[in-house]
């Protein structure tokens, strides 16, 4: 196997692009992301997308994008794993760059939500969990979420209102980022007096839903320097599975599979999580954040949220989470986020951060959560310079 | 879903049929074929009590298409006295009377209607044991 470094990085602002198509979202961050790696040509492409099908009326995305960036021709094809389609995008050309089938390969993630209306996009997102025994019974995809949410309350005696500091951080990281969909700090008071959703959800534990595109570069390390001095190793890459319903788990409070990938990640990097100088969580609703959190190794069992109480998650703080806002500030272009946190943990590394850099940043870990936690991949990048 | 789905998981649906592995002796609902706890084949049909009890809950506000009618309703994973979690809708509840803990037995009721042919399907949610 080939060590993999990332050599370019390139995303679109993450809101409500009513003047962007799909394929204009996904060209402007691949052609960013080819500028930033000094390349004009590539052998491969993987698209991450979960739902251009039924929200963007289009399918085939690897070979649209390939063309309409330029790269007519080249191998290219579409990767799904609901809301983890774009880091298992970036596994593929990972695998494939590694593996030494190809030397440059892009991997962008992307996702056209806004152009259809409320009821078919909470649709669409169910799709994601267990359509005849979940979703069947009226199930949304933040419905989920909560029952998890309300069980996770009852069994460590948490507060709705002990989750807020997810969301204060995240909204609070957002200032800073100018690709950010709600760069705006929000109030504890703000948080506990949102709309519900699926109780105990209310709209401020969830990330918001968007259009948005990412990508990044790849080629093996030995050729980074060729391209670019601020090349970024990728230490690991790790996927694992859980059972789609949370129903078929043994204990649904303990995201297994979160847990597999990050230990997978850890060990082939050489490291642990106290290594770890940020991580970019998978916080689609605070219940998600505060799962992650645990199963990673940063905090005991039921106490992900003493984390965030305590400001441990924040920039100056023990384990800093979405540095750049998060699922929740920057947004959650759902096939796209796998590949935004990754180009925010590439900002960190290179000292490219502004406002939110994390002093002397050396491992940065991304996650990207499909569904309930059925599909988890895990990236730890590490600086070269 | 179209019409032949809903025929084939009637008795899933209905009658909350299941497996039991005849190696380990797991009970199964769904059905599934593979026993997740040895990994061996599991054909043997096995039919739920329908009793159990509540192990979380959530009264859903924003409803996916074809559920608007029921807003708001309340849905849970419910803990079969055999052993396997559940995931359906209450009802004979009112939004906010669900706890977890509480007693639940399985009811056949309308679950929604199905697209333009107005076909409706019906299948099992959980009601309050009455005490
Ligand atoms: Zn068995």
């Amino acid at each position: 196997m080939r060590d993999v470094s990332i050599i370019g990085i390139g995303q679109t602002k993450v809101g409500e692009n009513w003047e962007k198509s799909l394929r204009q979202l996904a060209g402007e961050a691949v052609l960013a992301a080819m500028r930033d790696a000094s390349i004009e040509m590539a052998d491969m492409l993987y698209v991450g997308n979960m739902l251009s099908g039924e929200i963007a009326a289009q399918e085939h995305l690897g070979a649209l994008v390939a063309d309409f960036v330029g790269l007519r021709g080249i191998e290219a094809v579409k990767v799904e794993a609901a809301c983890a389609s774009g880091a298992a995008a970036l596994r593929q050309a990972y695998i494939a760059v590694a593996g030494g089938m190809a030397d440059v390969v892009i991997a962008c993630g992307v996702e056209k939500m806004t152009d259809e209306v409320g009821e078919v996009v909470t649709s669409a997102l169910a799709l994601a969990g267990d359509g005849e025994y979940e979703t069947f019974h009226g199930l949304s995809f933040v419905a989920i979420n909560a029952l998890l949410m309300q069980r996770y309350m009852y069994e460590f005696g948490w507060k709705h209102r002990d989750f807020a500091a997810f969301a204060v951080n995240a909204h609070q990281n957002a200032v800073h980022n100018p690709y950010a969909m709600f760069p705006k700090p929000i109030t504890v008071e703000q948080f506990e007096q949102a709309r519900l959703i699926a109780d105990p959800i209310n709209l401020m534990d969830s990330s918001p839903v968007a259009d948005g595109a990412a990508a990044v570069v790849l080629c093996p390390t030995e050729q980074a320097r060729a391209f670019t001095d601020n090349a970024v190793r990728i230490a690991a890459s790790a996927v694992a599975t859980d059972a789609v319903a949370i129903h078929d788990r043994p204990d649904p409070l303990f995201l297994q599979a979160v847990y597999t990938s990050a230990q997978k990640a850890y060990r082939q990097a050489g490291i642990t999580p106290q290594d770890i100088d940020l991580f970019e969580a998978h916080d689609a609703f605070t219940i998600m954040a505060a799962l992650s959190l645990e199963a990673c190794g940063f905090a005991p069992r039921g106490q992900g949220v003493r984390l965030a109480q305590e400001g441990d998650i924040a920039l100056d703080g023990r384990i800093p989470i979405s540095t750049m806002g998060g699922l929740k500030g920057r947004g959650h272009p759902v096939g796209a986020t796998g590949i935004y946190q990754v180009v925010e943990v590439v900002q960190q590394l290179r000292g490219q951060a502004g406002g939110n850099q994390i002093k002397d940043a050396h491992w940065g870990m991304a996650q990207n959560i499909g569904g309930s936690g059925a599909t988890v991949i895990t990236h730890i990048m590490e600086a070269l310079s | 879903m179209g019409i032949p789905n809903h025929w084939r998981t009637q008795h899933q649906r209905y009658r909350l049929v299941g497996e039991i592995c005849q190696h380990c002796g797991a009970k199964l609902f769904p059905p599934r074929d593979v026993c997740p706890e040895c990994s061996q084949p599991a054909y043997e049909p096995f039919t739920f009590s329908g009793r159990g009890q509540v192990y979380s809950h959530s009264t859903v506000l924003h409803a996916p298409r074809g559920y608007e009618e029921f807003v708001p309703y309340t849905v849970a994973l419910v803990k079969l006295e055999e052993g396997p979690l559940v995931t359906a809708q209450l009802t004979d509840v009112d939004a906010g009377e669900a706890y977890i803990g509480m007693p639940v037995e399985m009811v056949t009721r309308k679950q929604r209607e199905d697209g333009e042919e107005g076909a409706i399907i019906y299948g099992y949610k959980f009601r309050p044991v009455l005490q």
